[in-house]
């Protein structure tokens, strides 16, 4: 697992929109934990200090792909079939944290839901993801 | 005409006239480049050029969904307020992607909003990313947005804030 979670990290790292997002990955208590450290450019609504729906959307989506491929033998990332996001709460302009839950991984096709939250309950959600991903390396 | 109908156009030409505005007012469509490129009744289209930031897979160049969402999402929220006759504060309740096909390398996407239906707290919004029509559609949206009284809760878009107060007098 720790070999496949360093690919994750170079995966991400040699994918230009995860850097312009600066988003990072790592393992705690067997499970993987997304988390994008706060940028003024990812806000949406400045009045209420929000962060844009696109922002929290696109950190969730990279982040179901790291579990989905975290959990795989896949070489190439999996692609995004459909997405979607529940806002549940407004996200604050803080760091934002987010897990994967892949509940089907077949030959072809994955189903994932990715939550975020901030601060230190992760149990209390800002956003949640439904997400569905072509997984096959044959396309 | 009716009081609704002229109050409707009154706030589409205030948007049309400031359209660059209602965009520089958000930080990460700031950080993503989009542009509105025109503004009717109902309807709001944009653009959005290819950079290498935004490669989501790079073997192919394939621009990262993330982009899409947040174009689509974006606006969707502005398509609502060209359909008012007052300009509202909004929140994205839900937002429903599909991914189609992928964008090409090195290429503008294009993308319209369109709302189909508002009630007093709720608008329903569609939309579609294409490189040059809709019948070869790059991504499609469907959102759901919440609307809140931009006099209590603050749209943080200038643009819309002075719209509110053009026509603040006339409700």
């Amino acid at each position: 697992m720790k070999t496949r979670l360093s690919e994750v990290q170079t995966f991400l790292d040699r994918t230009p929109f995860a850097r312009f997002l600066g988003m990072r990955c790592e393992m705690k208590d067997g499970e993987l934990i997304a988390t994008l450290p706060f940028q003024d450019k990812f806000l949406g609504n400045v009045a209420i200090n929000a962060l844009h729906g696109g922002c929290t959307g696109a950190f969730l989506e990279l982040t179901a792909i790291a579990g989905v491929f975290l959990e795989s033998e896949m070489k190439q990332p999996p692609k995004p079939i459909n997405i979607t996001v529940d806002y549940l709460r407004s996200a604050k302009g803080e760091d934002l944290y987010a897990r994967a839950i892949v509940h089907k991984l077949g030959q072809r096709m994955a189903s994932v839901r990715a939550e975020a939250w901030q601060g230190d309950d992760p149990t209390k959600t800002v956003t949640a993801m439904q997400a569905h991903f072509l997984v096959s390396d044959a396309g | 005409m009716s009081t609704g109908e002229s109050q409707n156009e009154m706030l589409l030409e205030v948007m049309q006239a400031h359209a660059s505005r209602i965009m520089e007012s958000v930080p990460w469509a700031q950080a993503l480049g989009l542009r509105l490129t025109r503004l009717e009744k109902g309807r709001a289209f944009a653009k959005v050029a290819w950079r290498e930031d935004f490669v989501g897979d790079p073997d192919t160049g394939v621009i990262h969904g993330g982009v899409l969402t947040a174009l689509l999402d974006n606006l969707c929220g502005v398509c609502i307020n060209t359909a008012l006759t007052r300009p509202k504060s909004m929140a994205t309740l839900d937002l429903r992607i599909d991914y189609m096909r992928p964008a090409e390398k090195g290429r503008d996407i294009l993308a319209e909003a369109e709302c189909y239906h508002i009630t007093r707290n709720v608008a329903f919004t569609h939309a579609w990313a294409y490189h040059e029509s809709r019948d070869k559609v790059i991504a499609t949206a469907a959102g759901t947005f919440a609307l809140n009284d931009i006099s209590r809760w603050a749209s943080g878009n200038a643009a819309m804030e002075m719209a509110s107060k053009l026509l603040g007098g006339q409700s």
